[in-house]
């Protein structure tokens, strides 16, 4: 069984719409374990050593976040220049990490269509998560694309609820006792794993 | 001497200091050529406010020596005197014995007797250490090569001088029947080894009780909170300690200097330092104004040839020893110089000792005039010296080693002064310390002064807002004064007094509640901290968090909250000027807290254009078409 960890990052959770439905779902799921870190470290301080712990016990780790200017929250950011040390996560030594497997679950305001080419926001969603994509290859980790909500601005009460939903059945697949780790080397992104079969060991 | 003669005399010896120290500074001579200036004018030789009275002051203000040597031996820490070893060994003692030979040497060829050269040659091998080390602090040349080595050849002369005062009666041609100042001693009637008893007895004395009955007995007066208290009883151990040696028939000066060493490590140093220190300034100045006083200016007129060739002569013959010296322990050419030119003068334990050697009959009073003259003419030298050196030598190296050796500080001089260590200061403290900041620290409950020291915390016991505490804890070249007293009204002393005296000193100031606060404020302070405020918003913040509103969020309501009300404070504190007349206190807090719960605007300021509110922009994307 694949042990999953959702970090958390959102400054302003009380004005939340999106995540202040997810989070009590997720947090209700039994065998996810739920890191909120602007909850645990309010003035920033993050404690580098129960995160390396919490990283080194689990195989999944989801980045959960709203997407602001084209990254993560800042906490996020902190997070990774205390963590990831050297020897630890990268270099000759820093081996702790190695074959894990990495992703972000990432809303944003806008609709998939504003991620285009020519459109809006003119790249890719995944264009602009490069430094995440390299820093899990410099960390001997694999990234997959991440679980995306698009146009969460637009969404009302119950493409809230269904949003809920989806999610939960994704977070389901992942935690499932039978959910091959290798399965994640196939899909194109998380959101897939709603649709594609599970596949069994 | 009649009550009103004393008065009139006290008047014209303060009223020609306060004259001629300030003239004689504002000239760059600095006080003790303004002190001997005022002597010789109001001596007999010019306006004759003074006559032979003059003498009898002179031995009443040797005291202030004897202070000034119980002072010396408290600056005397065990770490600095070994950093300096060789150079106090090797250098100074060198010092001493090459001028006091070749002076003892060239005064002989002159056809003085030999224990008269020999007296001279001491008399002469010693500087002047109040003349010099001021002049180099005055210039900043106390961190050179060249003022390091001076400070460590002074302080083998402020020593040798104690061996010197025993060695002179020695030289006495009729030592039976020197003056009365013997006749008190217990010694002279008893054999050589009950000389030796006694004698070991009283240094013993002076250990022991420096050692384990002082610490109690500071501690008993300081908890009588009466501040005179504290000046008598150090007074009257200098005192006690000179009764004790005149007693034994040892020299007081010694006495006093073993007594300040003993006293070096204690945490009532420097509350003893800033007590005495007064005394020892106006004595010394008594002093200095006596010895002017005395000058013979009719002997001047008479051989000025013999005098000034003499001065020349004693200066030229003490810079060569000093700059062959220099050269032995690798001072460079122009470091060299400026220790030659330094040193050369002869200084004010001179006068102590001319007097001794006048009254125990080594030199007549004709030789002790002229050479007291030569003295103080040598010692208005330096000053003009020094001023030779800096414009006319020092241009010359333009290669300066000044900064290279010189990381040795003289004295222990913390960046930061902690007044008050109580709960308040003890956390800023330790929190300091922590982080590699050395803190001078200053607490005025002998208890728990005792208790930290107990602890091996060094804190000293003493008043912050006392001018000379202070200063010795090194306010002037400190950085950051930390006054974290539980007084307020002390707290308010202190921070005038700091205003007033040392403006570069930055302050950070503790206050109990806004009431301090403003007072604070008015007085000029830029950081103030109110003791309670951090951990009430801290409390504050807690409490939020267990309601289970988001923790960022309630971080970031403390903070706004806090600069919030510091800014309010400070409106409130220009406002409140204008009704303070009428206002009752009680009523002014009740007005006061209304007027700044109404200000806790909190919802609106938090509200306010934060990048997270995402609300704005979902209103314009759904105004666009999908």
């Amino acid at each position: 069984m694949a042990r999953v960890m959702i970090i958390f990052a959102h400054p302003a959770l009380e004005k939340s719409r999106m995540h202040a439905h997810l989070v009590p779902m997720i947090r209700n799921m039994q065998g996810i374990t739920f890191n909120d870190l602007y909850e645990k470290y309010p003035d920033l301080d993050i404690d580098i050593s129960r995160e390396q712990a919490l990283l080194t016990k689990h195989d999944i780790i989801l980045m959960q976040h709203p997407l602001y200017w084209y990254n993560a929250p800042a906490i996020i950011r902190q997070w990774q220049d205390l963590v990831l040390e050297h020897g630890w996560a990268y270099g000759h030594s820093g081996k702790a990490l190695q074959g894990k497997y990495i992703s972000n679950i990432i809303s944003t305001g806008s609709q998939e269509k504003d991620y285009r080419q020519g459109a809006r926001h003119g790249y890719p969603l995944d264009h602009f998560l490069l430094p995440f994509r390299q820093t899990a290859v410099l960390c001997r980790m694999n990234y997959i694309s991440p679980y995306t909500i698009y146009g969460v601005h637009r969404k009302d009460k119950s493409d809230i609820v269904e949003e809920v939903q989806k999610l939960r059945s994704m977070l389901e697949v992942l935690k499932s006792p039978d959910f091959d780790l290798s399965t994640l080397d196939t899909v194109t992104n998380l959101n897939e794993l709603i649709k594609a079969p599970v596949q069994t060991s | 001497m009649d009550q009103h003669s004393l008065l009139f005399q006290s008047m014209v010896y303060l009223a020609a200091a306060i004259l001629f120290v300030p003239l004689a500074k504002k000239m760059g001579l600095g006080a003790v050529l303004g002190y001997l200036l005022a002597g010789v004018i109001i001596g007999p030789s010019v306006t004759g406010f003074i006559g032979k009275e003059g003498e009898d002051i002179m031995h009443f203000a040797e005291f202030g020596v004897v202070m000034m040597l119980f002072l010396i031996g408290m600056e005397l820490e065990p770490t600095l005197l070994w950093r300096l070893r060789s150079a106090i060994l090797g250098l100074g003692g060198l010092q001493v014995l090459i001028s006091s030979a070749a002076i003892a040497g060239l005064a002989m060829l002159l056809g003085v007797k030999l224990n008269a050269a020999l007296a001279i040659g001491m008399i002469m091998s010693l500087s002047s250490t109040a003349i010099v080390l001021q002049t180099l602090n005055e210039k900043g040349w106390m961190s050179t090569a060249a003022g390091q080595s001076s400070f460590a050849v002074l302080l083998f002369q402020d020593i040798a001088v104690i061996p010197m005062l025993a060695i002179f009666p020695l030289l006495a041609v009729h030592a039976v029947q020197t003056e009365a100042a013997h006749s008190a001693s217990i010694r002279d009637n008893l054999p050589a080894w009950g000389q030796t008893l006694v004698v070991l007895g009283a240094v013993a004395t002076i250990v022991i009780g420096g050692r384990y009955l002082v610490k109690p007995i500071m501690h008993i007066i300081a908890r009588t909170r009466v501040r005179e208290l504290f000046t008598a009883t150090a007074l009257l151990m200098v005192v006690a300690i000179a009764v004790l040696m005149n007693l034994v028939g040892l020299s007081s000066a010694l006495g006093a200097f073993l007594g300040g060493v003993v006293l070096a490590n204690s945490e009532y140093r420097h509350e003893l330092e800033s007590d005495i220190e007064p005394f020892k300034g106006l004595l010394l100045g008594l002093f200095f104004i006596a010895v002017g006083a005395s000058i013979d200016f009719s002997l001047i007129r008479e051989e000025p040839w013999i005098i000034f060739g003499l001065v020349l002569g004693l200066m030229a013959v003490k810079a060569l020893a000093l700059f062959c010296l220099g050269k032995i322990f690798k001072l460079s050419t122009d470091q060299n110089l400026l220790f030659s030119l330094a040193l050369c003068d002869i200084g004010e334990f001179a006068f102590v000792l001319l007097s001794l050697s006048e009254q125990s009959r080594i030199l007549d009073d004709k030789m002790t005039g002229m050479l007291t003259a030569v003295v103080a003419i040598s010692m208005a030298m330096t000053p003009l010296l020094m001023l030779f050196y800096e414009k006319l030598v020092q241009p010359r190296f333009t290669i300066n080693e000044t900064t290279e050796r010189e990381q040795d500080q003289i004295e222990e001089h913390n960046p930061v002064i902690i007044a008050g260590f109580g709960r308040f200061g003890s956390i800023t403290g330790r929190f300091l310390r922590a982080n590699g900041v050395n803190c001078t620290i200053l607490d005025m409950d002998s208890d728990r002064v005792d208790a930290l020291h107990n602890l091996g915390i060094k804190v000293y016991y003493g008043d912050a807002s006392r001018y000379d505490l202070l200063a010795a804890a090194g306010a002037e070249k400190a950085k950051v004064l930390i006054v974290a007293m539980d007084d307020y009204e002390k707290t308010t002393e202190v921070v005038k007094m700091v205003k007033r005296y040392f403006p570069h000193l930055q302050m950070l100031v503790r206050a109990k509640d806004s009431q301090d606060s403003f007072e604070l404020m008015d007085l000029g302070v830029l950081h103030i901290y109110r003791e309670t405020v951090d951990t009430s918003l801290r409390l504050g913040v807690d409490a939020l968090n267990m309601l289970g509103m988001r923790a960022y969020h309630n971080h970031r309501a403390a903070r706004t909250f806090l600069r919030q009300d510091e800014l309010s404070l400070k409106s409130l504190s220009a406002a409140r000027d204008n009704k303070k007349e009428f206002v009752s206190a009680l009523k002014d807090r009740i007005a006061e807290m209304e007027q700044l719960i109404s200000a806790d605007k909190i919802k609106t300021w938090l509200d306010e254009g934060e990048g997270w509110d995402s609300s704005s922009i979902r209103d314009e994307v759904k105004g666009e078409p999908e």
